[in-house]
């Protein structure tokens, strides 16, 4: 039916795939081509393939990018008009502290959906499937992340245009720009690891949900995001200091304003490396072991 | 290799909390043939599939598969072992095609390759008409001969059928049963679950009947069959009055007690040898006796339980109040 032109394969072998369907399966010398793990590139194959499900998945069901859309346009006009004056003394003047702001936050709220979507994903049938194949555990959940980075990338877009229809001019320019969009992919991506391993871990879609909120909110509203460190009482500045999401924030506006890459730009990078270190392994892990 | 078993499991194991869901079965599988796990829902049957598949951590006992420790390397017996899970473990929100893709990619098949083996399989398994259709127009049997066919892409010499034909019409049973034979034709080994003896019976060559967690018989299924007796010869009588005249003949024909009930004029009669059924007819007309209804029962697996638990098959287990299967719940 859908013999495609691209199939490299001979035209003249009309049954190519079982390396003759008539011969008989040998068991001995299938464990003798046994692994005891998939290789680096084998899991790179695995990864991809569980991407690929996820796009298709995306493409059959476009309502799940309803946060990706409507988040950017609507908190990003609601915060710029509601705090610009009394934050910042004008709309435009917030645009710069706010854009960056709102980017973190956005790139948060779909790391959310990411783990939500895990959970409800692993409570399908297929996913017996996944766990019985020798694939790398790390596969089911590595796959649907990269897939992610359009969401990441939509959002952060869609935050940004949002701003500049409203008057935001940042000083960084179109590297500038550029620049602050990738590094919100990145840390959006890094930070997915925490809710990738809640969602191996809680028992329902809407645990994760719960349990994603209580720690979305205070990293976002509890760091520079949407107001000046230093307004703040000393106890909350110092935590607001040390929260990752301040110095992405920061990074970000380093990058969108000044065009400049600077240490915070290197902090914020760290930071994210160190949150994949500790979560992506204690998420495969939890993942494991509910075999 | 060749006189290594297929499945070699020692005193099982699985606890869920205070639930002793499989206690110490053993399970010898030979190469080559299908073997049968016979028992009602919840005897612990899938439990102990999903712990030979590396799906379950094994709490207690030992398990090889050819001479692999399931135990110890999860990952080579993912190799060499086909899954076919009780509910089609197939992505609902990808077509047919695409699964089949998908799952040998998966498995390290060239994009190429994978395409060629889906196409392959989707045409084996009668499925290349769907296979581009969204997976929620198919039917119950489409799902499962899909689920099979995804089990197949590598042709592991080892597959695990969990109920295979359980909801399916009978066109399609026997269908499955076919596809089923198939495998073994082809060298590969086969261990399956099932409610039915019926079943059992049309492929197995060996069966284990399983009851609360235990392994209560092992043996062919004809054996099985001889252990729990005959067939039953189940008659209506057209009138009820005839009945202890019916009784009497039967006793002297077969030399067996009737059962009778005087209420609807039945009579069933245990059968050694449905050959003798026609004795029986033949006598009974002789004697003038109308019969309304006739009809020879298999010994079912309600009775199979019976002789050999004493107590039915679909009797709840005591401590086991929850609705189902628990261990279901806990495995997922």
């Amino acid at each position: 039916m859908t013999t495609s032109a691209t199939t490299p394969m001979p035209p003249t072998t009309p049954t190519p795939p079982a390396p003759g369907a008539s011969r008989r399966v040998d068991p001995s010398a299938a464990v003798a081509r046994t692994t005891s793990h998939s290789s680096f590139q084998e899991t790179l194959v695995q990864t991809l393939a569980m991407a690929w499900r996820a796009l298709k998945k995306m493409r059959r069901k476009p309502e799940q990018f309803f946060d990706v859309l409507i988040q950017p346009l609507l908190f990003t006009a609601m915060f710029a008009f509601i705090f610009g004056g009394a934050i910042s003394g004008s709309v435009s003047d917030y645009l710069p502290v706010l854009i960056p702001g709102i980017l973190a936050q956005t790139a948060l709220t779909v790391c959310m959906a990411t783990g939500v979507q895990l959970r409800e994903d692993m409570d399908k049938g297929v996913f017996d499937r996944f766990k019985s194949l020798p694939i790398a555990r790390i596969a089911p959940l590595a796959g649907p992340m990269i897939a992610d980075l359009i969401r990441y990338g939509i959002a952060s877009v869609l935050t940004l245009v949002t701003g500049l229809v409203i008057g935001y001019r940042p000083g960084g320019g179109v590297l500038g720009c550029v620049g602050g969009i990738v590094l919100t992919v990145i840390a959006g991506w890094s930070l997915a690891w925490i809710f990738t391993w809640l969602g191996t871990m809680a028992r329902s879609a809407q645990s994760v949900q719960g349990i994603s909120m209580m720690i979305m909110f205070p990293l976002t509203f509890l760091s520079n995001a949407f107001v000046p460190a230093e307004t703040l009482p000393g106890w909350l500045e110092a935590f607001v200091k040390v929260n990752p999401v301040s110095h992405v924030v920061s990074a970000v506006r380093d990058l969108l304003n000044d065009g400049a890459v600077t240490a915070e730009v290197g902090w914020a990078v760290i930071g994210c490396a160190v949150v994949v270190a500790i979560f992506a392994p204690l998420a495969v892990r939890s993942y494991s072991r509910k075999m | 290799m060749a006189d290594l078993d297929a499945v070699r499991a020692d005193g099982l194991v699985k606890d869920f909390g205070d639930f002793r869901a499989v206690d110490e079965i053993d399970l010898h599988v030979r190469q080559g043939e299908i073997f049968g796990v016979l028992g009602p829902n919840g005897a612990g049957k899938t439990t102990t599939l999903r712990m030979l598949a590396t799906l379950l951590p094994i709490d207690g006992g030992h398990a090889e598969i050819f001479g692999v420790d399931v135990r110890r390397e999860p990952h080579r017996i993912r190799q060499l072992v086909g899954v076919t899970g009780q509910y089609a473990s197939v992505d609902e929100d990808l077509t047919a095609r695409e699964n089949l893709r998908l799952f040998a990619r998966l498995q390290g098949l060239t994009s190429a390759r994978a395409k060629a083996i889906a196409g392959d399989l989707l045409e084996r398994f009668g499925l290349q008409e769907a296979a581009d259709r969204p997976l929620s127009q198919f039917s119950g049997g489409m799902r499962r001969r899909l689920d099979l066919a995804s089990s197949l892409i590598t042709r592991p010499p080892l597959i695990f059928l969990d109920e295979p034909t359980t909801g399916l019409d009978p066109r399609t049973r026997g269908q499955m049963w076919d596809t089923i034979r198939e495998l073994v034709t082809d060298g590969s080994t086969i261990l399956l679950t099932t409610q039915y003896l019926d079943e059992a019976d049309q492929l197995a060559d060996r069966v284990a009947v399983i009851d609360r967690g235990r392994k209560v018989a092992e043996d062919t299924p004809d054996a099985l069959k001889t252990q729990v007796g005959d067939s039953t010869l189940q008659l209506g009588l057209a009138d009820g009055s005839d009945l202890a005249l019916a009784a009497d003949i039967v006793r002297r024909l077969l030399a067996e007690d009737p059962v009778l009930t005087p209420e609807s004029g039945r009579v069933n009669i245990p059968l050694p040898d449905p050959n003798r059924a026609a004795d029986v007819l033949i006598g009974l007309r002789e004697a003038g006796i109308g019969i309304s209804s006739v009809s020879v029962a298999k010994p079912t697996l309600d009775e199979v339980f019976l002789t050999l638990t004493g107590h039915g098959a679909d009797e709840p287990r005591t401590g086991e109040s929850q609705a189902g299967e628990p261990w279901m719940e806990a495995a997922r």
